[in-house]
This record gives structure tokens, C-alpha cells and sequence, in this order.
């Protein structure tokens, strides 16, 4: 195991604890770098998708894993993000480069006006109050027809910066490299909340509303900027699936999405950039995985591709219960480990991050 | 004028009288200890300067000025810190990270400089943590820095939690029993901390206590409280003597029990 002798203040404050973590990582970013150069382009796309789950999972993860309050409702605000960036880009003519941060900023605004009354509940019926407004945007979509063009939907334009342009088909390299550059945006926005005091009081909330409040915490506000800060990195990752999907309607950011998004960050593991990341993995990637394994075991009985309705949900609903019982911790917390378990070789023992409460909490005063 | 003023402060839970017109004052400097047995309202009047309740009738003043304007996470920024009785850390953060929360009060920078993560902000947290470096000095938290909350033992949480109320850097201290559940030295380590805070860092302090060693070797005035109201107000040794204290906390000495003993 490192232990890190910190000499300076800037060792708690620096992005990477030490030489060696900010070597794996310039790995990591040079794999993905050279990525494009070795798989097929049917592979890139699937990467690229990756990534943009990535960006829409890290914006409910500021709100579920930062600041502990339940969100079902974060289809809402990548529905706000994509129909912003594409009418700010159709209607007003802005080009993508203006048009993407001023949708994030809107859906970011409109999180925290959500928030104002919606924090006032907790629990689960938070996680209600945000369901019915994921269930009414769907509905204002359709009302707004004029805008949205409704059920009929909006065809997103491609992507130009400065007459550069990126389409999916035409050049995923170039569309990879810009959402990649934008999804390490995101990271280091995050990484920088982490490290700052507004993190801290978001962390603060999730552990002790009471406590955050005595230490001088605004806790109905910070909670509408948790929210704020959540929506808006979410609305980022709606627009580029916007741009994506190439086309879409209110169907296309339906009540399902948000629950996948929290099934994503709860598998990849809460409260972590990693477990975002890990997350949006599996989203992104299990329903081409299972098709593939369909072909292939369609093949392997001598038949065509088999065809089970609804199988994705129930596998989905499998992995989400295997892992909220044998690893709360998600995917991360697994990594962590046995990665724990080879540090300490031989002296990791079986209970390590057993989780304990060992002393009572102050009665809850609302 | 008193740092802290209680004027007929009266709380009522439906029809339970929780504190009934209750007036005192604690002075600049002093070491102020509430005592009294279990439910006669001395964590109440702690969540009432904390503004977690809202007094029915009375006024509640700091250096002067009526707090119960104030919204409760206002009370920080006013100068006061507080604990509480059964230790609220941030479980999932370390003894660092708790300790920089309590500096909150002292935060400059916005959310645009903080997401952006400007020098300035580097700055702060520069001088954040040397604030926080005198707290750890001050309670031996050295060891435990790094140390998640989840994993600490009950004593050290104890500790904890004053250095983050001092990390605030209050002028009035809040602390709501903070010997419970400690070993004899560590409650002797809690006496002589308390004293230092007096001394060397002018921290008025209030506190609720049932170790009355801890209260008599500390404080300065103790009052006596039981079913919310007021019994007696004195040095430690008058209160400790007061006929009226003694029936509260072992009953009255009838004419039978005499008789039997």
C-alpha cells in the first residue's frame, strides 16, 4: 500500500494523490486517445455513446452520490438540455458552440428552480416528486408542439465548430475526440467541486442535514444549487444524445431513461467519478452486449437470432439486485477491493468494508 | 451587556412544556454549564440559540441582538458553534474534511471560482487548512487526519466534533454533553481543553453536562434546570447544594423515608 507523505497543502489539493495515479491515468488517456486507430467504427460508436452516458450519469451522481438526494426525474433535464442546445441552434441560429453551454446552463436553471420546492421533501418522496416531473416533461414536450414539434420530433443538425464538422456516420473519429475532450471537461468540473467547499457542504448534506446547518450551511439553497449543477452536466449529456440519436421526440427521454441513469450510477457505485464511468458502461454497452449474445446463441441451437420481449429489462433488473445484494458498493467499491486485497496481500481481511453504525443519531428534526 | 442573553423563553411540544420561562445570561469569557436530569429541557435551549426551534414566547439575544430573526444556519456566521449529543460527523469524509466543513463560515469564494477552481480559491484552501492545523495542535487530532469518520472510535468522534465547532472559530461554544460516553482521562483531557478555550482562545463556553466532576472542576456559574424550568443559578458548589436540585435529582427526603433509614 503507498502511503503518501505530504508535505505541502497542495498534496490534499492536487487532482492526482501522487506520481503514480497520475501515471495510470495518462494511460488511460492515451488508450483512448490511439482508440480510434484500432477498432472498427460500429465499436467507436459504441464508445462515443459511452462517453456521453458517462457525462448524463456524473450529473446525477453530484446529486445522488455527492449530496445524497434521490433524483427519477433526470430524463427531464436531458430532455431540457437537447431540446434547448437544438432550438437555440435551428430557431435562433447560434452555432453548437454557443448553444451547447447555454442548454446546459438552461437545464441547470431550471434544476434548481425544480429544486426549490422539490427539497423540501426527502427520501422517497423526493424520488416520487422528481418521477412526476420526468412524467410531465414528457407531456410539456407534446404541449409545446409548436417548439418541439411534439410526437413527431426534431431532427438534430450535425455538429460544426468553425466549419469543422462532426457526424456520426461520416467521421466518428472526429465526433469521439470531441465529446471525449468534452467528457474530460466535465470530469475536471467535477474533480474541482470535489476539492472545493461547495463539494464539501454537498457532502456535508448527504451525511448530516442537521449538523451541515450548524456549521453554517445553507441547506435549502446548496441543495437548489446541487441540483442545479446536476441538471446542467445532465442537460450537456442530452444535447450530445441528441446529436447522437440524429433524431428525437419525447419518447426519446421517457421515464425509463432515468431509471436507467440511477440504475447506472448505483452499479458503477455512488459518490464516485469511477462508478459514473462504470456505470454508464453497462447502459451503454448491455443491450448490444445481449444482442450479440442473442446471434450467437441463436446460432449455437441452429436457428436464427432468438427474439425474447423484454429480455434487456430483466437482465437489467437481475444485475440491479445482485448487486444491491452482494456489492452495495457498485462496481467501484468492487475495484477498490481487490485492489485493497492485493495492497495488503496477505493481511486484507474479509470485513474491512463492512459498514457499521456504532452509536445513535440525533432524532431528525424535520 | 451578556454575550448571550435568554429572556422567558418558553418552548411548548402540544401540551408538554418543554422549557418554561427561562431567563438567564452568560457573560463574555465565562464557562456556563447547564445541568439537570434527562428531559428538563437543556438540549432544547440548545436547539433554541441553534434556531432549530422557534421559542413560543421570550427573546433570545447575542451580543446584543435578537437571534430569533435569524435563519438557523445563520447562527454559524453569528459566531456560534455547537456539538451535539450524539455526535453528528460527516460519516463518509475524513477528520480533514469534517474540520473544513466547520470552516465554511469563512468561505469567500462562489460556485464559478470554486467549479473553475481558480488560484484564488487554492489560496483559501491554503488558508483554511492552517486555521485547521492550530485545531488539530490544540486537540491531538494528528493521528487521525486521514482517518475516515465510519472507522473512528467513540471518544475520538467526541473530539472530532469540538474541533470542528472550533474550527469555526466561535465566540460562543455550544457543547452538548461533551464527556458522555468518555473514559475518565479522556474526560479529564476534556476539562483541561475546556479550560484552554477559556484562557487562551477567549471562547465563551455553554455547556450541558451530567459529570458534575467535569462541571464543578470547569465552570464558572452553573443552572440547575428540571421539567423545563429554572431550580437554581449559582457557582457550582451553591448549585450542587441547593435543597431544590437535590429533590430533583434523588426526590424530596419525606418524613417515611426518614423513618425507614
Amino acid at each position: 500500500m503507498r502511503t503518501v507523505f505530504k508535505t505541502s497543502y497542495d498534496a490534499d489539493i492536487d487532482l492526482f494523490r501522487h506520481r503514480a495515479q497520475l501515471g495510470w491515468y495518462v494511460l488511460l488517456l492515451a488508450i483512448a486517445l490511439v482508440l480510434p486507430l484500432g477498432v472498427s467504427s460500429f465499436a467507436l460508436g459504441e464508445m462515443t455513446n459511452l462517453l456521453i452516458w458517462a457525462i448524463a450519469c456524473m450529473g446525477l451522481m453530484v446529486l445522488v452520490g455527492q449530496t445524497g438526494q434521490a433524483s427519477l426525474g433526470h430524463a427531464a433535464f436531458l430532455a431540457v438540455g437537447c431540446y434547448a442546445n437544438v432550438l437555440l441552434q435551428q430557431k435562433l441560429g447560434l452555432p453548437f458552440i454557443v448553444a451547447f453551454p447555454l442548454a446546459g446552463l438552461i437545464a441547470g436553471v431550471a434544476g434548481a428552480v425544480i429544486a426549490m420546492p422539490m427539497t423540501r421533501l426527502h427520501g422517497v418522496y423526493l424520488a416520487i416528486g422528481t418521477l412526476a416531473v420526468a412524467i410531465l416533461t414528457d407531456d410539456f414536450i407534446v404541449l409545446a408542439t409548436p417548439l418541439t414539434n411534439g410526437v413527431n420530433g426534431l431532427f438534430a443538425p450535425d455538429i460544426s465548430i468553425f466549419g469543422i464538422g462532426f457526424n456520426r456516420y461520416a467521421n466518428p473519429d472526429r465526433l469521439y475526440y470531441l465529446i471525449l475532450a468534452i467528457t474530460l471537461l466535465v470530469v475536471l468540473l467535477y474533480r474541482n467541486l470535489q476539492r472545493s467547499p461547495l463539494g464539501r457542504s454537498f457532502a456535508a448534506i448527504r451525511d448530516s442535514e442537521i449538523s451541515a446547518q450548524a456549521m453554517g450551511v445553507n441547506v435549502a439553497r446548496t441543495k437548489a444549487v446541487a441540483f442545479g449543477i446536476s441538471a446542467g452536466i445532465t442537460g450537456l449529456g442530452g444535447a450530445l444524445m441528441g446529436h447522437f440519436a440524429g433524431i428525437f421526440n419525447n419518447e426519446t427521454f421517457n421515464v425509463i431513461i432515468s431509471i436507467q441513469l440511477l440504475l447506472a450510477i448505483v452499479i458503477g457505485g455512488l459518490g464516485t467519478i469511477h462508478g459514473a464511468f462504470f456505470g454508464a458502461g453497462v447502459v451503454a454497452l448491455l443491450p448490444q452486449a445481449i444482442s450479440m449474445s442473442r446471434d450467437f446463441i441463436g446460432q449455437f441451437l441452429g436457428g436464427g437470432s432468438v427474439a425474447i420481449p423484454g429480455l434487456e429489462a430483466a437482465v437489467f433488473g437481475a444485475i440491479l439486485i445482485g448487486f444491491i445484494l452482494f456489492e452495495p458498493m457498485g462496481i467501484y467499491g468492487r475495484w477498490v477491493k481487490i485492489r485493497t486485497y492485493f495492497e495488503l496481500f496477505p493481511f486484507y481481511r474479509k470485513d474491512m468494508f463492512r459498514r457499521q453504525k456504532s452509536y445513535l443519531k440525533t432524532e431528525r428534526m424535520r | 451587556m451578556s454575550l448571550l442573553e435568554l429572556e422567558n423563553v418558553t418552548l411548548k411540544f402540544g401540551g408538554v412544556t418543554a422549557v418554561n420561562k427561562v431567563s438567564f445570561a452568560v457573560e463574555e469569557g465565562e464557562v456556563f454549564a447547564l445541568v439537570g436530569p434527562n428531559g428538563a429541557g437543556k438540549s432544547t435551549i440548545f436547539n433554541l440559540i441553534s434556531r432549530i426551534y422557534d421559542p413560543f414566547e421570550g427573546d433570545i439575544r447575542f451580543d446584543g441582538q435578537s437571534i430569533l430573526k435569524r435563519q438557523p444556519h445563520e447562527i454559524a456566521g453569528l459566531g456560534i458553534a455547537r456539538t451535539f449529543q450524539n455526535i453528528e460527523l460527516f460519516d463518509q469524509a475524513t477528520v480533514m474534511q469534517n474540520l473544513l466543513v466547520g470552516r465554511h463560515r469563512h468561505r469567500r469564494s462562489n460556485m464559478w471560482t470554486e467549479l473553475a477552481f481558480l488560484p484564488s480559491v487554492r489560496r483559501e484552501e491554503h488558508r483554511h487548512r492552517e486555521a485547521i492545523e492550530k485545531v488539530i495542535d490544540f486537540l491531538d487530532l494528528q493521528a487521525y487526519r486521514e482517518k475516515y469518520i465510519a472507522g473512528l472510535p467513540y471518544g475520538v468522534r467526541k473530539v472530532v466534533e469540538m474541533g470542528r465547532a472550533l474550527a469555526i472559530e466561535p465566540r460562543l461554544l455550544l457543547l452538548d454533553e461533551p464527556a458522555s460516553g468518555l473514559s475518565v482521562e479522556e474526560t479529564q483531557d476534556v476539562a483541561f481543553w475546556v479550560e484552554d478555550m477559556k484562557k487562551q482562545m477567549g471562547i465563551t463556553v455553554l455547556m450541558v453536562e451530567h459529570d458534575m466532576h467535569l462541571v464543578a472542576s470547569v465552570s464558572d456559574r452553573v443552572l440547575a434546570l428540571a421539567d423545563g424550568q429554572m431550580l437554581a443559578l449559582g457557582s457550582p458548589h451553591e448549585v450542587q447544594n441547593d435543597p431544590r436540585v437535590i429533590e430533583a435529582y434523588i426526590g424530596a427526603a419525606d418524613e417515611n423515608e426518614e423513618v425507614l433509614a
